[in-house]
C-alpha cells in the first residue's frame, strides 16, 4: 500500500502553480488535502507522475461574504466550515454539512475545493453545491472562467475542470431569512460516505414555499438535482405533507444503481427517509 | 498493610505490567522490529482468478522473482484428523499449477523497500487460464461439481468433513414430540481483522546457519514446528519470536503460506527479509471464518421441553486445510457444541465441511459457536412463540441445572450457572419496564425489542479434548503426523537476586496475561506482582506449549503457574525452615520474606535465593542448587457460561438497528484479574455485534473478493458499540484448578444471538424474524417493505 | 531514477534532518526515517486512526500526509506525550488506570487524537469525545475503557 513514484513540486503562488500543471497536464494531479487522492494512491488505482501541492500558495483559504453571495476558496479545510461563525441558513447549512464529512482527523487536512474536484456524488459539498447551483471558478495559464453545477459535474469523478485548471473558489448564493436548509445522511457507520444523502434549501414566504431545492447523493453517479420533489413543493402550503409528498415524488424519480450497500429499491426508501429528516431540519432550525 | 497477612493478588483489578512501555510508543510490533534493519522486503503476487491454471508467470529480469519452482526442497503444508470422513488436502507455499482462490499466493518479489517491491510487483505478469470455480457449499457438493483438489470424496464432492452422531432414542423422542419447530440459521464470511494485519521478519544467522523469524503469532512453538516441516530443517535451526502482537482473535493461530516463504527466501538468499501484510491482503487471504448455515429441528413438547434436536450443518471452509486445527474445526466444534447450555435430550446432527474457491476458513473468535447459539437462542424464541410459553420461561425449563452433565455428544459440562446467570440478566433488565415501554413505543409506531442468549463457553480445554475430534482408525492412510494440542508448561525460577522469572509456552497478544499470571504467582510467593517477570513467546527461551487460543490460556498455562509457584513456594519453605527452625508448614512467605508464623523469625528470600546459588553446601537434604520448577496442565476443560440481553431500536424507514442497551451476566469462575475480564467481555461483544449487524466479506459472481478495504468491511467505531452492563457470578469448578473459567471468546458467541432475537422481538408486530446475519439495514428495510407490501395487498383485498 | 527531497521535520520538539523519496508517507518517513515506531499503521487508507499524529497541534492521518508537506510543521507523536521518562501524560496514566487497551496497536492513534483535542477543548463532554474518538477503530476493547479513561483524563486535565 505506498504509491507509485512521482514528481513532487510545491509552488509558492497560484501563477507558479499554473505554469507547473501547464507543464505536462495530462499526468499531473493537484494535491490539496488529498484525503481522498492519497488513499487512491496508496491501493495504487490512482497513480499521477507529478503532484502539484496547492497547500503553500498563500490566500488561498477563507470564506468572504458578499451581499448576494459567498465565496469559497477552494483549499478551506472542512474544519473551518465546521466551526464558520457564518450567519443565516447559508451558515447552518455549512456547519451541519461539514460535521458529516468524514471524521475529524479527515477535516482538519481535507478541503472544500478538493472534494468538490473529486466528484464524488454522495460527498456533502457537492451536494450542497449541486443544491444551491454553485458557481466554480478555475483558473489556467488560458485564464479564468465560472462554471454552473449544473455543468461542472459530469459523471463519476469527473468535472468540468481541463486538466490545465485549478479550481481556485466556489460562490453560493447567499440565503436571505426565509430560507430553511437541511441535510439527512444514512451510512452504515459513524463517519463513512452516505449510502444516499438528502439536502434541501427551501424558501418559505408567508406560508407558502417560493423556491424549492432538493438535492440527492448516492442514487446516481453525480449529485441529482429533484425536479419532481422541488415542483412538488413550489408554490404550495408549506406542511408536513407536503413534504411527504416531495420525498415519495423524488423516490419515483431517481433511478440508482445496485451494490453491496444497497439495491435501487433500498436507495429509494432511503430517499423517502431521508428528505423529509432534511426537510424537517429545515423546517425547525 | 498488615506485615503478618499474606497479599492476596487473585481478585484484584491491577493495572496491567504490560501497559507503560506500550502507552509510550515503545511497544515492539514485528513491523518495528523490520523498521530497525536494513532488511529486504517482499511482496506477495496473488491470484486474481478463483480457480484456474497458471499458463506463466513473467518479470523483467531486474525483478528478483521466486515462484514455486524456487522452493526446492519445500514441502506442501498438510494438517489432518485421523477420522474416516476427513479428506486431507495440500496446501503449498506457491500455489503451483493450479490457483484456487483470488488473493492465493503465486509468487514473491524481493526489493530493497516495501514501496520498490510493490513497484516490482507492478511488473510481474500472470497468465491464468480460468478453470469452473465453486464458490458457494451448495454449488460445491452438487453432482459433478467441480473439484477444488483433484483428490477422493468418499462422499459428496468437495465434502472434506461429514461428521454425523444420532443417539439411539432420536427417532422415537423426535416422533412422540407435541411441536417440531423448523428454523435455519446463517451467518456470513467474516474476518477476524486485527488491526495489526499479519507480518515477519526473518534473520539469518551465517555463522550458525539459524534463522529466527518474528512473526505476530499465537502459537509460536507450533508454527517454528510447522515451518522446520516444511523446509526440511530441524526446528532448532530455527528461532520463532512473537514479539508484540497486535491482536490474534484467533486468525494468528494457523500457520502461514508466507511465514514458510518468508524463512525459505531470508535462508536461499541468506539476508534478512521482511514482509508487512497489506490491510487489503489481510482482507482477501488471512483466513476468513463463519460462512455457515444450519437446519436445524427442535422436537418440544407442548410444555415446551425439548426432547429431541435435530441439525444438519453446513460450513463452507475455503479452498484450503488451516494448520494445526484443520477445516474440521468448524463443523466438528458445531456438532459437538450444539446443544450448549441446554438438556436436549436425543440429538440427530449431520455436520459437513465443504471446499470453495475462497480464501479458506480458519478460527476465529468463537468459531462456529456465535452460530450454534443463534440457532438455539432463535429456536427457543420462535418455540416460545409457536408453544405460547413465555421466552424466559422454555429456558428455564431446557437450561442444565445439574452438574456434571454429560451431553448426547459425549461433552462433561462442568459446574455452571446457566439459570442463575438467566435470571441475573433478566433482572437487570427489567422486563416488566421493557414491555411497558416497548408498548408504548409501538402505539407511537416505534420499534424496540429485547433479546435474550443463553450459552455454555467450553473453555480451558487440553489435550484430552482435543484428541476426542481424532477417531483413530487403522486404515493405512499416508497421512502426515496428526496434531494433538492441549498442554501448557512454564518454567518458574528464582535467581540469586530473589528475582523471578517465569518462563511460559503461552503466546499472549493483549490479553495481560503476563499480569494475570505474575498476580497467581505472587499469591503463592508473597511478593508483588512487578517483581516477576513473564517471559513468552520466544522458542529459544520458553518451555514448548501450545500457545494462546481458544479461551484457555489463564485456565491452563495459569494452572500451570499455579502449580509451579506452589513448588517454589514449598521449596522456599522448606529452605527457610531449615534456617529458622521448625516445620515448613510453619512458615509464611510474605513481602519477600519467609517468617516463622510462631516465633516471628524471618529470612529474606534473596538470601535463601543467593546461598541456594552460591552456597551449595548449605542446601539442606542434598537438594539441587537451583530454585527451578515446571508446571505442566492439562485439564479436559471446563464450560464458561453467560447470559446476554441486547435491547434494540430498528428505524422501520432505514433498517438501521440502534443497540441501546446490553447487558451481560458472566460466569467465568474466579476472576483473577476484574479488569481484564470485563476488557475480555467488552471486547468479545464488540465483534458480536459486528458479526450480528455490520461485517460480511462479500465475493461478486465471479469470486472476487469486493470487501477489501476499511471502507466496504465494517467494524464498528465507538459510536456503534453500546455501553455494556457486566454482572458477574463465580461458580468455582473442580475443572480448573485456579478456579478461573476461559472468558475470551464468550462477547462474541452469546451477542449475535441476543441482538438478532432482540431485532426479531422488535418487528414482531411485522412477523419478521431476523435467522441470517448480519442483519444490515438494507435486508432489514427489504424484510420491512416486503411485509409493508403485505398487510397493504391485504388490506386491499379485504 | 526517483526523486529525493532532503527534508527537515519538528518531531516532538526534536529536529530530524532526512531525506526521503516525495512518495514517502509522513507515517513512514517517522517510523523509518526518524525511528519513531509508536506511530502505527493499520490500514494505510485513513480509515483505522492508528497512524494519528498532530499536525501543528491538529489530528491528522499520517498515512494521508506525505512526509514532504510536513516539512517545517510540528508534529506531535505518541513519544511526545508524556512529559519525561518518569511521567505519563494524563491521557496515558488514564488509559492505563482504566485499562484502556489490549494489544496496544490503535492505542498510539487514540492517545494523540483524545490528548490533542482535549488539550484543545478540556471541557469537551462525553458525547462529543465519542464522536471525536469514533475516528479510530479498536478491536479488542470495545472502546468502552477508551471512553471512559478519556473522560477521567478530561476531568484532571481540566484542573
Amino acid at each position: 500500500m505506498k504509491p507509485s513514484p512521482f514528481e513532487y513540486v510545491r509552488p509558492a503562488s497560484l501563477e507558479e502553480a499554473l505554469t507547473e500543471l501547464a507543464r505536462d497536464p495530462d499526468e499531473s494531479k493537484v494535491l490539496a488535502g488529498g484525503q481522498s487522492l492519497i488513499p487512491m494512491m496508496n491501493f495504487r488505482l490512482a497513480r499521477p507522475e507529478r503532484l502539484i501541492d496547492i497547500n503553500d500558495i498563500p490566500d488561498f483559504a477563507g470564506v468572504t461574504v458578499g451581499d448576494t453571495s459567498v465565496n469559497i476558496k477552494a483549499r478551506t479545510r472542512h474544519l473551518a466550515l465546521q466551526n464558520s461563525s457564518l450567519s443565516g441558513p447559508l451558515g447552518d447549512l455549512l456547519r451541519r454539512s461539514a460535521v458529516q464529512v468524514g471524521h475529524l482527523p479527515i477535516r482538519t487536512r481535507g478541503t472544500f475545493g478538493g472534494s468538490i474536484a473529486h466528484c464524488d456524488a454522495a460527498s456533502e459539498w457537492c451536494l450542497v453545491a449541486s443544491l444551491l447551483d454553485a458557481e466554480m471558478t478555475v483558473e489556467s495559464l488560458r485564464g479564468e472562467r465560472t462554471i454552473p453545477a449544473s455543468e461542472f459535474f459530469q459523471a463519476i469523478f469527473t468535472t468540468a475542470i481541463e486538466s490545465d485548471e485549478i479550481l481556485t473558489s466556489i460562490s453560493l448564493p447567499a440565503l436571505d431569512g426565509n430560507y430553511r436548509t437541511g441535510i439527512a445522511e444514512f451510512a452504515r457507520r459513524a463517519g463513512d460516505f452516505a449510502i444516499v444523502a438528502a439536502t434541501a434549501a427551501v424558501q418559505v414566504v408567508d406560508g407558502t414555499v417560493r423556491d424549492a431545492r432538493v438535492s440527492l447523493g448516492g442514487v446516481s453517479e453525480i449529485p441529482f438535482r429533484s425536479a419532481a420533489a422541488e415542483s412538488t413543493m413550489l408554490g404550495q402550503p408549506w406542511s408536513a405533507e407536503l413534504v411527504r409528498a416531495a420525498a415519495e415524488a423524488a423516490a419515483l424519480e431517481v433511478d440508482p444503481s445496485s451494490d453491496s450497500h444497497g439495491d435501487a429499491a433500498y436507495r429509494r426508501d432511503l430517499v423517502r427517509a431521508l428528505l423529509p429528516r432534511a426537510l424537517g431540519e429545515a423546517v425547525s432550525p | 498493610m498488615n506485615m503478618s497477612e499474606p497479599q492476596t493478588w487473585t481478585g484484584q483489578a491491577l493495572p496491567r505490567l504490560e501497559d507503560p512501555a506500550i502507552l509510550r510508543g515503545w511497544g515492539n510490533y514485528v513491523a518495528d522490529v523490520a523498521s530497525r534493519d536494513s532488511c529486504l522486503h517482499v511482496r506477495f503476487v496473488r491470484s486474481n482468478q478463483p480457480s484456474g491454471r497458471i499458463l506463466s508467470i513473467t518479470a523483467p529480469p531486474h525483478v528478483k522473482l521466486f515462484t514455486a519452482a524456487d522452493l526446492t526442497g519445500v514441502s506442501p503444508i498438510r494438517a489432518v484428523l485421523e477420522r474416516p470422513d476427513f479428506v486431507a488436502v495440500d496446501t503449498p507455499i506457491l500455489a503451483t499449477d493450479l490457483v484456487r482462490f483470488v488473493g492465493e499466493p503465486i509468487a514473491v518479489v524481493v526489493a530493497s523497500t516495501e514501496a520498490e517491491a510493490e513497484d516490482a510487483l507492478d511488473l510481474v505478469v500472470v497468465d491464468i487460464e480460468p478453470l469452473p470455480a465453486v464458490l458457494s457449499a451448495d454449488q460445491a457438493i452438487a453432482s459433478g461439481a467441480p473439484l477444488v483438489h483433484d483428490v477422493e470424496f468418499p462422499g459428496d464432492p468437495n465434502t472434506v468433513v461429514d461428521g454425523r452422531i444420532h443417539t439411539p432414542g432420536f427417532d422415537e423422542a423426535f416422533a412422540r414430540a407435541d411441536k417440531i419447530v423448523t428454523i435455519q440459521v446463517g451467518s456470513a464470511r467474516q474476518s477476524a481483522m486485527p488491526l495489526e494485519a499479519r507480518a515477519a521478519h526473518a534473520a539469518y544467522d551465517r555463522s550458525s546457519g539459524r534463522s529466527t523469524l518474528h512473526a505476530t503469532l499465537q502459537m509460536p512453538h507450533m508454527t517454528r514446528t510447522g515451518i522446520a516441516d516444511c523446509l526440511g530443517i530441524a526446528e532448532d535451526d530455527l528461532r520463532v519470536i512473537a514479539p508484540d502482537v497486535g491482536g490474534g482473535f484467533g486468525a494468528k493461530m494457523t500457520l502461514a503460506r508466507e511465514d514458510v516463504a518468508v524463512v525459505f527466501i531470508s535462508r536461499a538468499m541468506r539476508r534478512n527479509i521482511a514482509w508487512i501484510e497489506t490491510r487489503e491482503e489481510n482482507f482477501m487471504a488471512s483466513w476468513h471464518s463463519r460462512e455457515q448455515v444450519y437446519d436445524v429441528e427442535g422436537a418440544f413438547t407442548a410444555s415446551g421441553e425439548l426432547i429431541a434436536l435435530r441439525g444438519d450443518l453446513m460450513c463452507d471452509v475455503g479452498a484450503y486445510c488451516c494448520y494445526p486445527v484443520t477445516y474440521g474445526v468448524e463443523p466438528l466444534m458445531a456438532m459437538a457444541e450444539l446443544p450448549g447450555p441446554y438438556r436436549v435430550g436425543e440429538y440427530s446432527v449431520r455436520s459437513r465441511g465443504v471446499i470453495t474457491n475462497k480464501c479458506p476458513i480458519a478460527p476465529y473468535r468463537g468459531v462456529s459457536r456465535p452460530v450454534q447459539v443463534l440457532a438455539m437462542e432463535r429456536l427457543m424464541d420462535v418455540a416460545a412463540a409457536e408453544l405460547g410459553i413465555d421466552r424466559v420461561v422454555i429456558r428455564l425449563k431446557n437450561l442444565i441445572t445439574e452438574f456434571p452433565h454429560r451431553s448426547p455428544s459425549g461433552l462433561v459440562l462442568d459446574q455452571a450457572s446457566h439459570t442463575e446467570t438467566l435470571l441475573a440478566a433478566t433482572e437487570l433488565a427489567d422486563l416488566s419496564d421493557f414491555a411497558t415501554r416497548q408498548a408504548a413505543a409501538r402505539a407511537d409506531g416505534r420499534y424496540l425489542g429485547l433479546g435474550i442468549s443463553c450459552f455454555a463457553e467450553r473453555t480451558g480445554y487440553g489435550t484430552p479434548a482435543l484428541a476426542m475430534r481424532s477417531q483413530p482408525i487403522t486404515l493405512g492412510l499416508e497421512t502426515a503426523p496428526t496434531i494433538t494440542p492441549g498442554f501448557e508448561r512454564v518454567i518458574l525460577a528464582m535467581d540469586p537476586s530473589g528475582g523471578v522469572t517465569l518462563r511460559i509456552g503461552a503466546s499472549p497478544h493483549g490479553q495481560g496475561l503476563k499480569t494475570t499470571l505474575a498476580q497467581l504467582v505472587c499469591d503463592q510467593l508473597g511478593l508483588e506482582p512487578q517483581a516477576v517477570r513473564v517471559i513468552a513467546s520466544d522458542t529459544d527461551a520458553t518451555p514448548y506449549g501450545w500457545g494462546s487460543f481458544a479461551s484457555r490460556a489463564m485456565v491452563i498455562a495459569g494452572g500451570a503457574s499455579l502449580l509451579a509457584s506452589r513448588d517454589l513456594a514449598e521449596r522456599l519453605r522448606v529452605l527457610a525452615a531449615d534456617r529458622l527452625g521448625g516445620l515448613a508448614s510453619d512458615i509464611d512467605l510474605i513481602q519477600g520474606s519467609a517468617i516463622r508464623r510462631d516465633t516471628g523469625g524471618q529470612v529474606a528470600l534473596s538470601t535463601l535465593a543467593r546461598d541456594t546459588y552460591h552456597n551449595a553446601q548449605l542446601i539442606p537434604d542434598k537438594g539441587e542448587p537451583a530454585l527451578e520448577f515446571t508446571g505442566v496442565y492439562d485439564p479436559t476443560g471446563t464450560f464458561a457460561n453467560a447470559c446476554h440481553i441486547a435491547e434494540v431500536e430498528v428505524d422501520s424507514e432505514t433498517g438501521a438497528v440502534d443497540i441501546t442497551r446490553f447487558l451481560v451476566a458472566e460466569d467465568a469462575g474466579l476472576l483473577v484479574n476484574p479488569a481484564i475480564v470485563d476488557g475480555q467481555i467488552h471486547g468479545g461483544v464488540a465483534q458480536g455485534v459486528a458479526n450480528a449487524l455490520y461485517e460480511e466479506l462479500i465475493y461478486d459472481d465471479r469470486g472476487i473478493l469486493i470487501t477489501t478495504s476499511l471502507m466496504d468491511y465494517l467494524p464498528p467505531t465507538v459510536a456503534e458499540m453500546p455501553h455494556i452492563e457486566i454482572a458477574h457470578l463465580q461458580t468455582i469448578s473442580p475443572q480448573s484448578i485456579t478456579g478461573a473459567k476461559g472468558v475470551g471468546e464468550g462477547g462474541t458467541i452469546g451477542a449475535p444471538a441476543a441482538i438478532a432475537n432482540a431485532i426479531s422481538d422488535a418487528l414482531s408486530p411485522l412477523g419478521i424474524g431476523v435467522f441470517h446475519l448480519p442483519a444490515t439495514p438494507h435486508r432489514i428495510r427489504t424484510a420491512i417493505r416486503a411485509a409493508q407490501n403485505r398487510t397493504a395487498q391485504e388490506e386491499a383485498i379485504a | 531514477m526517483s526523486q529525493t527531497i532532503p527534508l527537515r521535520l519538528y518531531v516532538n520538539g526534536d529536529r530530524y534532518d532526512i531525506a526521503v523519496e516525495p512518495r514517502r508517507t509522513l507515517a513512514d518517513a517517522l517510523r523509518e526515517d526518524c525511528g519513531l515506531t509508536g506511530t502505527h499503521l493499520g490500514c494505510e487508507h485513513g480509515v483505522c486512526g492508528a497512524c494519528t499524529v498532530l499536525v501543528d497541534g491538529q489530528p491528522m492521518r499520517s498515512c494521508l500526509m506525505f512526509a514532504v508537506q510536513a516539512e517545517d510543521a510540528s508534529v506531535r507523536t505518541v513519544e511526545g506525550l508524556a512529559p519525561d521518562d518518569e511521567t505519563l501524560h494524563p491521557i496515558q496514566q488514564a488509559f492505563w488506570e482504566n485499562h484502556g487497551l489490549q494489544c496496544g496497536f490503535c492505542t498510539p492513534g487514540f492517545l494523540v487524537l483524545a490528548a490533542g483535542y482535549l488539550e484543545e477543548h478540556p471541557d469537551a463532554n462525553e458525547e462529543e469525545m465519542r464522536e471525536v474518538l469514533s475516528s479510530n477503530l479498536c478491536r479488542c476493547t470495545g472502546y468502552q475503557n477508551i471512553v471512559k479513561a478519556t473522560m477521567c483524563a478530561a476531568e484532571k486535565m481540566r484542573r
